[in-house]
C-alpha cells in the first residue's frame, strides 16, 4: 500500500505519544476500536479551567494510517475549546492525510476517539 | 549489504544464474528454439532432446521414471489437473474427496469447483502445530472416497506432513493420493519409487527456476488415470496439450539438477541461519512461533509478535521483503486462513511475519533483520495501548471492545 508523505511523517515521527493519569479530574480519556479489527486508539486530553484543551496524548495499536490519524488529531485539538474539538470531522483528517478509501475508517476512529475523550471529561465534572 | 533484504523465498526465488544461462540458449535463431513436436527436422529433434533431458533431471530429484513427469504451467495447474482430472476420471467409483483447511488455494479452489459439480469434500482441521492427525484423516475416509489431497510442506508455516504414512492409508483403500510438493521439492528428500503417492505437483520458481513452468508426477505402476483439463494437440500423452516451452522446461530441469546436487549442503546452511534468526528473537517478549518447529523445513520461520499490528509492523520493517500470511492473500486485510485454521486469534494472525531463507541469504542480512525487528517492535509497543494494558496485567479478552 502506498502511503502519502504526511502519513509517513506522522508514522515515522508520531507527535504527542504518551499517557496521562486517567483518574485526574481534568483529564478525559477515550479508547475506541477493537484488537480483533486491527485497531485500538487511546486519546487523552487535559482540559484547563477555561475549557480549553491544554494538552493531548495518544497511543494507537493499528496500521500506519491509524497511527497518523491519531497523531494528527492530538496536534489539532491542542488549544481548541471542547466545542471546537468536537466539531473536527473525520473527512478533514482523511483529506489532510490523503487517506485512500480503504483507510478512511482510521479517520472515523480518530473522530470517535476525540468525542469519547470529551464525553469522559464531561462525565467527570 | 543491499537493501531491501529478500527474505521471501517461499513466495518465489530469483532464477539461479546457471539456470538463466541454460534458458537463454533456447530462444534465438542461433539457439535451440525448435518445437519439440516437430518430428521432421533437426530443430525439432534438438528441442525434444533438451526437453527429455530436463524431464530426466526433474525425475532424478524425486526418484521417479521420467515418463511419469507431465509438464504444466506451474504448481497451480498441476494441482488443478491432478484434482479435477482424477475426480472426473474416477467419479463413477465415488464422489467424495478429502483435503485440509491449510492447503494452498489452488487445491482448495479446485475442490470448491468440484463441489459445484456435485462432489462432496471434507476439509480437515489441522492440529495447533499445523500437522494433520492421521487418525482423524483415516476416520474421514469412506467407501466412496476417491481422492485425498494433502500438501507436503505448508507454504506459510513450513510444516512437513507425513505423506508416506498417508499414502499407506490411501493405497490400502484404493484411494488416489495427490500431494502438492511446490514447497518441498528441492528442500527435503522425495523418493517416489519407494512411495505410494499417486500424484505430485511441482513448481520451478520456488527452487531457483523460472516462473510459468511446473510438472505433475502421474504414477504408472499402478497406473493412475486422469481426465485432461486442457485439450489440443495431444502433447504430454494427451494429459496436457500445448506447445512445450523449451526454455522454461530446460530452466526447470537445470534448477532441479542443481537442487539435487546442493540440497543437503544448503539445508545445513539454512538451518544455521534460521536458528540464528530464531535465537535473535528469543528475547522479545510475547512472541509465538506458528507451526511445529521440528517437522519443518529449514528455511522457514513464521512468528507472531503480540500487541503489534501487522500492517504497521510491515511498514516499520520496510527494509525487509517478508510476507505477512501468504503473498496470494496479503493484498486483502483478511488474516491468514492458515493461521486461523491452526487456532491463532485474529490479532496473532494479523501480527505474523513469515521469514523464508534461501540460496542468497547471508549471516549479515540475518543480523540486520534481528536488530531491525527489535527496534521496530520496541517502537510499536511504545505506541500500543494494548501493550500498556498487558503490562498492567489487564486481560484483554475480558475487555468489552466496541467492534467496528
Amino acid at each position: 500500500m502506498a502511503y502519502s508523505d504526511k502519513v509517513m511523517d506522522h508514522y515515522e515521527n508520531p507527535r504527542n505519544v504518551g499517557t496521562m493519569d486517567k483518574e485526574d479530574k481534568g483529564v478525559g480519556t477515550g479508547m475506541v476500536g477493537a484488537p480483533a479489527c486491527g485497531d485500538v486508539m487511546k486519546l487523552q486530553i487535559k482540559v484547563g479551567a477555561n475549557g480549553v484543551i491544554e494538552d493531548a496524548k495518544f497511543k494507537t495499536y493499528g496500521c500506519g494510517s491509524a497511527i497518523a490519524s491519531s497523531s494528527l488529531l492530538t496536534e489539532w485539538v491542542k488549544g481548541k475549546t471542547l466545542d471546537e474539538a468536537s466539531e473536527i470531522k473525520n473527512s478533514q483528517i482523511a483529506e489532510e492525510l490523503a487517506l485512500p478509501p480503504v483507510k478512511v475508517h482510521c479517520s472515523v476512529l480518530a473522530e470517535d476517539a476525540i468525542k469519547a475523550a470529551i464525553k469522559d471529561f464531561q462525565d467527570k465534572q | 549489504m543491499k537493501l531491501p533484504i529478500y527474505l521471501d523465498y517461499s513466495a518465489t526465488t530469483p532464477t539461479d544464474p546457471r539456470v538463466a544461462e541454460k534458458m537463454i540458449e533456447c530462444l534465438t535463431l542461433e539457439g535451440n528454439f525448435g518445437n519439440p513436436a516437430s518430428r521432421s527436422h533437426s530443430f525439432g529433434w534438438a528441442a525434444d532432446d533438451a526437453v527429455e533431458l530436463a524431464r530426466k533431471q526433474v525425475a532424478d530429484l524425486v526418484n521417479c521414471d521420467p515418463k511419469e513427469i507431465i509438464w504444466t504451467s506451474g504448481a497451480t495447474e498441476s494441482d488443478n489437473l491432478a484434482i479435477k482430472g482424477a475426480a472426473h476420471f474416477y467419479q463413477k467409483k465415488g464422489k467424495h474427496i478429502i483435503t485440509c483447511k491449510t492447503e494452498h488455494k489452488a487445491v482448495l479452489d479446485s475442490c470448491r469447483q468440484l463441489e459445484r459439480e456435485g462432489f462432496e469434500v471434507t476439509y480437515l482441521d489441522p492440529e495447533s502445530n499445523g500437522l494433520i492427525d492421521l487418525a482423524k484423516l483415516e476416520e474421514a475416509m469412506r467407501d466412496d472416497t476417491i481422492l485425498v489431497s494433502i500438501m507436503h510442506v505448508n507454504n506459510e508455516i513450513g510444516v512437513i506432513q507425513d505423506i508416506e504414512t498417508i499414502a499407506e492409508l490411501t493405497r490400502a483403500r484404493g484411494i488416489i493420493f495427490h500431494v502438492d510438493a511446490a514447497q518441498s521439492a528441492g528442500k527435503i528428500d522425495i523418493d517416489l519409487k519407494n512411495s505410494k503417492v499417486d500424484l505430485m505437483s511441482f513448481s520451478a520458481h520456488k527452487i531457483y527456476g523460472p516462473k510459468g513452468i511446473g510438472a505433475l508426477f502421474v504414477r504408472r505402476k499402478p497406473r493412475v488415470r486422469l481426465e485432461a483439463q486442457i485439450h489440443g494437440g495431444g502433447h504430454e500423452r494427451g494429459l496436457r496439450s500445448g506447445t512445450l516451452p523449451v526454455h522454461q522446461i530446460v530452466g526447470m530441469g537445470e534448477a532441479f539438477r542443481i537442487a539435487k546436487e546442493e540440497m543437503a549442503e544448503e539445508n545445513v546452511r539454512f538451518q544455521a541461519l534460521r536458528d540464528r534468526l530464531e535465537k535473535g528473537f528469543s528475547d522479545i517478549e510475547e512472541t509465538y512461533i506458528n507451526g511445529d518447529m521440528d517437522k519443518r523445513i529449514t528455511g522457514n520461520l513464521n512468528i507472531s509478535f503480540n500487541y503489534v499490528e501487522g500492517e504497521s509492523l510491515i511498514m516499520a520493517i520496510k527494509d525487509l521483503a517478508v510476507s505477512s500470511g501468504s503473498a496470494c492473500t496479503s493484498a486483502s486485510l483478511e488474516p491468514s486462513y492458515v493461521l486461523r485454521a491452526i487456532g491463532r486469534s485474529d490479532e496473532l494472525a494479523h501480527s505474523s511475519i513469515r521469514f523464508t531463507i534461501g540460496r542468497f541469504t547471508t549471516e549479515e542480512e540475518i543480523d540486520y533483520t534481528i536488530k531491525l525487528l527489535h527496534d521496530s517492535i520496541d517502537k510499536l509497543r511504545e505506541l500500543s495501548p494494548l501493550w500498556d494494558m498487558f503490562k498492567e496485567g489487564i486481560d484483554l479478552d475480558s475487555v468489552k471492545w466496541a467492534a467496528h
